[in-house]
């Protein structure tokens, strides 16, 4: 089925890029579905999945609004091109073991608790009220990823061995987190968004305070990977995209 | 025969979507939990707000059903059922009744008052069967979003936990 347009005001873009994380971290653990490595992860992983897909359609929804050209959630998440995806270059990568799925769930959440609290008093009722159910949630899959990367950062030489290189795969990806551009600058003008280099402090914080019980050492700031909010992509978006659309590709519209 | 007055309407509308219950924990009605938000008469029928308790509350869109089919069973029409998000819902909106109702289905209520908790913070959860406080966590996500897994080290009973939200 041929992909939609996205006329994308500077609302739009924004409200997309968080969109599109949610969606697709929240694809990437569901990915865990029926092979994680205890009963109880497998419930959590699919319960963090399920709160980030929830938080995805009401931002779809929220965008497909704003843009007011009939575009509804499932348009927006099935029939995009990989380049018109907003999301961060972190979330998309692959899941890797267990411990590159927690640290890569800690960098985030470390970031989205933060971020989702400043935003409950963004100027935008609706983003607001998003802000506060997302909030609450994230609190959760912070602290469920921290305990996750205590545990393997302070437990066997192997869980330890690749906690650590599973955090210095992932930290070039950190940098996007605090990225702006021209969208969110009119955006933070407005009072619609937060500024995220007033989160950069806390996110480094809690991740230190983590990697500290954790018996990691946080890495040098080197070289970081940016593009994914404009829609340069790692080479595993396609893929997962390929997925995630599969269905409604082939079956247009499909229901059941 | 005479129209009902929109205040009996309304309130009868409202007992009736406030009965139906959650798909997921049947003991407790949508207006225990505090998710029927508000009900009105409109101009083309009875106006229905309910608010999900979890973004991916996969029981949202089959709550929504319940209640159409229940105004409508009870001769009411069928209801614009619409879903609201502000203000967020919170285990706090929760009736002292629908606490009870959990407790006696095994399941320990949340607590009141629902702040922000600690990073690596501690909850202290009285088991459902015997009262105790000495209990443990097994697993943060239990059976649904909702709920976490714990054990009761007195009566060495498994329970679940209503989590704080
Ligand atoms: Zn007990």
């Amino acid at each position: 089925m041929t992909s939609i347009r996205v006329t994308e005001t500077p609302l739009v873009t924004y409200v997309l890029r968080r969109a599109d994380d949610a969606l697709v971290l929240g694809h990437r653990l569901s990915e865990w579905c029926g092979k994680a490595p205890m009963m109880e992860e497998e419930m959590a992983l699919a319960n963090m999945g399920l709160d980030l897909i929830g938080q995805a359609r009401a931002l779809y929804t929220y965008a497909g609004e704003a843009e007011a050209a009939g575009h509804d959630e499932d348009a927006l998440a099935y029939r995009r091109d990989e380049r018109a995806y907003r999301n961060l270059l972190l979330v998309e990568q692959p899941n890797g073991d267990f411990a590159v799925t927690m640290v890569r769930q800690l960098l985030y959440a470390a970031y989205a608790d933060p971020y989702w609290r400043a935003m409950m008093s963004s100027r935008d009722a609706t983003l607001a009220a998003i802000a506060a159910k997302a909030e609450k949630e994230t609190a959760y899959h912070l602290r469920h990823s921290a305990e996750w990367v205590v545990r393997l950062g302070d437990g066997t030489p192997e869980s330890h061995e690749r906690t650590a290189r599973a955090l210095m795969t992932l930290w070039p990806y950190t940098g996007e987190l605090f990225e702006t551009d021209a969208v969110d600058d009119a955006m933070i003008e407005a009072g619609i968004a937060v500024d995220p280099a007033s989160l950069r402090d806390t996110w480094r914080a809690t991740v230190a305070d983590v990697l500290g019980r954790a018996t990691l050492t946080m890495p040098a700031d080197g070289y970081m990977q940016k593009g994914g909010r404009s829609g340069r992509h790692s080479e595993h978006l396609g893929h997962l995209l390929t997925e995630l659309q599969y269905m409604q590709r082939t079956i247009p519209g499909a229901t059941w | 025969m005479t129209a009902p007055h929109p205040d009996d309407l309304r309130e009868t509308a409202r007992r009736i979507a406030g009965a139906v219950p959650d798909p997921e924990i049947p003991v407790l009605t949508i207006a225990d939990l505090g998710v029927l938000r508000d009900v009105r008469v409109g101009p083309s029928g009875i106006e229905i707000d309910i608010t999900p308790t979890y973004c991916g509350c996969p029981a949202m869109s089959m709550i929504a059903t319940e209640i159409e089919i229940a105004l409508e069973k009870a001769g009411l029409g069928r209801p614009k059922v619409a879903t609201v998000l502000s203000p967020a819902w919170t285990t706090d909106w929760m009736t002292d009744a629908g606490r009870d109702k959990l407790r006696a289905y095994g399941i320990a209520p949340p607590p009141k008052g629902a702040g922000r908790r600690a990073l690596f913070g501690v909850d202290e959860v009285a088991c459902p069967h015997c009262g105790s406080t000495d209990t443990t966590a097994i697993a943060e996500f239990g059976s649904t979003a909702c709920k976490a897994l714990w054990r009761c080290n007195a009566c060495r009973e498994p329970f679940d936990y209503f989590k704080c939200h």
